[in-house]
Parts: C-alpha cells; structure tokens; sequence
C-alpha cells in the first residue's frame, strides 16, 4: 500500500506543478498582449508614453496577481497534507 | 482518426489512475504518513524546501547567519537575536527568551516546548489547558521599526511643511523624496477615483500605501522578516480596506447590487444578484491575496536561486563554485525586479481600494454616465 501512499503523494506534487507551470503560460501570453498593445500605441502616440507606461504597469500588475493566485493554490496542493 | 485515438488512450489512462486512487481509500491513513515523514531528506542532507520555508515563515528569533563547527555541532556559532516570547495560560503570563528553547529549539523550558512546526506548545502532552502565545516574533519586530519609520519621517516631514520649508521656499531634504510621492497619491489615485471626497479618504490611502511600501522595502533586507508575505498581515489590511468600503457605500450602491439596472429580469435576479453580492467580499479578497501571493513569491524566487548554488554545491564543489556567479546575477536582477513589485504593490493595493471607495461612494448617474468619465481624464492630464 505504500506504493499507492507514493502515487497519492506524486500526484499531489504533479498537479500542483503543472498547475503553476500553466499559470506561468498564462501570464506570459498576458502580460505579453498587454506590452505589445503598450508599445504599439507609444509608437502611433510617443507624447502619451508616460500614461501609456502608467496603465500598462497597472494592468500588468492585475494580470500577475491572478497568475499568482494560481501559484498559491499549486503550494497549497503540494504543501497540504 | 489519430485525434480519436489519442482520445481513447487518454480516457483509458485516466480511468487507470482514477481505478488505482480509489483503491487506496481507507479509514486510517497511516501509509500516507508513512511518505510524508520519509519525503524529507536525510540527517544532514540539504533540505532547499525547508530552508526557503523558514525563511519565508515567522519565527521567534532574527537569525542571520551561522559559522558552523564540524566537530562539535554545539560549538557552532549562531548570529541571532532571540525575541521575548510572551504566553498566556490560566496561570498567568510567562514572559522569557526565546534562547530558553535552545538552538535546535528542542528544550523544554518552564512546560513549554516547541512542536515540530516550531509552534509553542505545553511540554506535557496531557495537558489541554489553553495557551494564547502572544510573542513579540520577527514579523511584529519589524512591523514595530517600520511604523516607528513611518510616523517619525512623515510626522518630521510636516513639521517641515507647517514652519513654512517647502512651502515659501523651495522643499529641503527628505521632502524632496516624499513630496512627489504624496502628490501622486492624491493626483493619480484619490482624486480621479474619489472626485471632491479625496480629502476624507486622503490620510488612510496614503497610510496604506506608505506601511507596505515601508515593510516591502524592509523584507528585502536579508535577514528581515517576511511581514507582506504573510497572509496575516494582508488578511487585516485587506479587511480594514473591506470596512473603509463598506462604510463609504450609499443607497445607490446597494441598489445597483440588488437590482442591476438594464438587464432582463431572470437574469437580475439568477445571475447579477448573487454575482454582486459575491462581488463585494471577492474585490478586498483579492487585495489580500494579490499582495500576499506577490510578496512571498518574489522571495521564494530569490532564496530559490541562492539555495541553487548549495544545491549544486552538494552535488559537487566544483559545480558550486561555477554555477555561484550565474545564481548571484539571476538573484541580483530578481531583487531590482522585487523592488520594483515593492512600490508596484503598494500602490495597485492604494490605486483599488481607491478604485473600490469610489464604485461605493458614486451617486445617482444620468444616462450620460460614460462623458463624466471623460472629464476627469481632460481635468487630470
């Protein structure tokens, strides 16, 4: 039975990572449409950069937060007993 | 076809694991723990989760670093300033050093003794009385500096302002620095979301955002504690955000949440209704774990690179040494990543509890309500 004990164990461990590696995909392509939507529009409008940076880093922000969440709930799949 | 196939032998796999995992439930899971316990390496093997761990977590001492001797382990010499631990039984309050408990904090001292998750427990297993542990730990130590911080500096600085530097003449030393900084709070983030209220709100927003910037700054210092890293200290600011909401919210608000207009009735009543009252408890829980999850991220990031010149150093010297430049560059250009996420943070937690008091605090809106939007940002720029 200690070999079923081990696959529980494993499993927990598998999900929890391929959880955190998909939310690492997820924020990537996020954070990425939000930087090439950023730097396009500095490009059509350099005098709006500044406002332009201000909102991409807000917005970056929030898409990491939820990337993070994810992160979080791959610990706890890992670390709870 | 081959789409259908690997379909099939997909579902076959997953019914395989699934017939193997309900095979194993039982009452007792002794088995279970059986792995858990032997999943951690063995005596005197390097442990890079529980290092990183305890680092992350709170403890009762600031450790900083430790000379070991080979010979004779009691002999090592340990850097750390132990804190008072501060208990409170039925027999009153128990005040000592937490250096009682010995360095591998497994004394017992005065019936009290550390458990394995180095909680405080009585030493005597029989015993169940409570036991309400009000130590003084690293978390609450450096939470006490950054408000000592906070209060001197800001209170100083408008001492400053009140004597007339900065105001008649131009700003002189620390008021350059916190100058800009107040200004953008008020210009960027209380007065487009707050419109003429800012001035209530004004004191808690940049209160707010000046202790996690001050105590994210902090927690990057090695050997600091962890404070916006745990779960605690965001839960408290989270829900003193969540109360400042609640009670800037007017009739108006509550009735956009229970009657959202414009939308076919079924749907108000079986889909916004309970969407919007879940919406006003996820908006603060999401400010919770936002800061949370981002603080204890970033440090796990940064011991994990440190940890993985040990870890290769383990495997052998020579890939200890050579891997040790790369791990330091990538650990360096983390932490200017990581003070970057220390003022980010800060102000997205000031920016949306703005945000949030200024959803609640809106007034009745024509149909127009999009063009007053606009003037703000004319107003603004």
């Amino acid at each position: 039975m200690t070999l079923i004990a081990l696959l529980d164990v494993g499993l927990s461990h598998l999900g929890g990572a391929i959880g955190a590696g998909l939310a690492a995909i997820g924020a990537g392509i996020g954070i990425g449409q939000i930087g090439k939507g950023a730097v396009e529009s500095i490009a059509r409008q350099p005098e709006a950069s500044n406002d332009i940076r201000a909102n991409m880093i807000l917005t970056a922000a929030f898409v990491e937060g939820v990337a993070l969440f994810a992160v979080i709930a791959g610990l706890l799949a890992v670390l709870a007993k | 076809m081959i789409a259908k196939r690997i379909k099939y032998i997909l579902a076959a796999v997953f019914s395989l694991f699934l017939i193997i995992h309900s095979a194993s439930i039982k009452a007792q899971d002794t088995a279970h723990a059986n792995v858990t316990e032997n999943a951690a390496p063995a005596e005197g093997q390097l442990d890079p989760a529980k290092i990183i761990m305890d680092h992350i977590k709170d403890a009762h001492e600031f450790h900083f670093f430790t000379i070991e001797n080979e010979e004779n382990p009691h002999e090592s010499f340990h850097a750390t300033i132990p804190l008072p631990i501060v208990i409170w039984t039925k027999n009153g309050l128990s005040v000592f050093s937490s250096s009682k408990f010995g360095h591998t904090g497994e004394e017992e001292y005065k019936g009290f003794k550390l458990n394995e998750e180095k909680e405080i427990v009585f030493a005597d297993p029989n015993c169940k009385d409570e036991l309400y542990d009000l130590s003084i730990t690293k978390n609450v130590v450096q939470m006490m500096i950054a408000l000592i911080v906070l209060v001197l500096l800001l209170t100083g600085i408008a001492k400053k302002y009140k004597k007339g530097a900065g105001v008649t003449t131009a700003p002189k030393g620390w008021q350059n620095a916190i100058e800009p900084v107040v200004m953008f709070v008020r210009d960027e983030v209380a007065k487009p979301n707050l419109g003429k209220k800012f001035g209530k709100y004004l004191p808690y927003l940049l209160t707010v955002f000046f202790f996690i910037l001050i105590n994210n700054i902090f927690g990057l210092l090695p050997g600091s504690a962890n404070v916006t890293g745990n779960i605690a200290f965001t839960i408290v600011l989270g829900v003193i955000s969540f109360f400042v909401i609640l009670f800037s919210t007017n009739k108006h608000f509550w009735g956009h949440i229970f009657w959202f207009p414009g939308v076919p009735l079924l749907v108000r009543i079986f889909i916004m209704l309970p969407v919007e009252l879940l919406g006003v408890f996820t908006k603060p829980f999401a400010l919770i774990v936002r800061l949370f999850a981002n603080m204890v991220a970033g440090h796990i990031i940064i011991l994990s690179f440190i940890s993985l010149i040990f870890i290769f150093g383990s495997m052998s010297a020579v890939a200890g040494w050579g891997f040790s430049p790369l791990s330091i560059a990538f650990a360096v250009f983390i932490y200017l990543i990581e003070i970057m996420v220390a003022f980010i943070q800060a102000f997205i937690f000031t920016n949306l509890t703005a945000v949030f008091i200024g959803q609640a605090l809106e007034g009745a809106h024509d149909d127009h309500e999009d063009h007053s939007h606009d003037h703000h940002d004319v107003v603004t720029a």
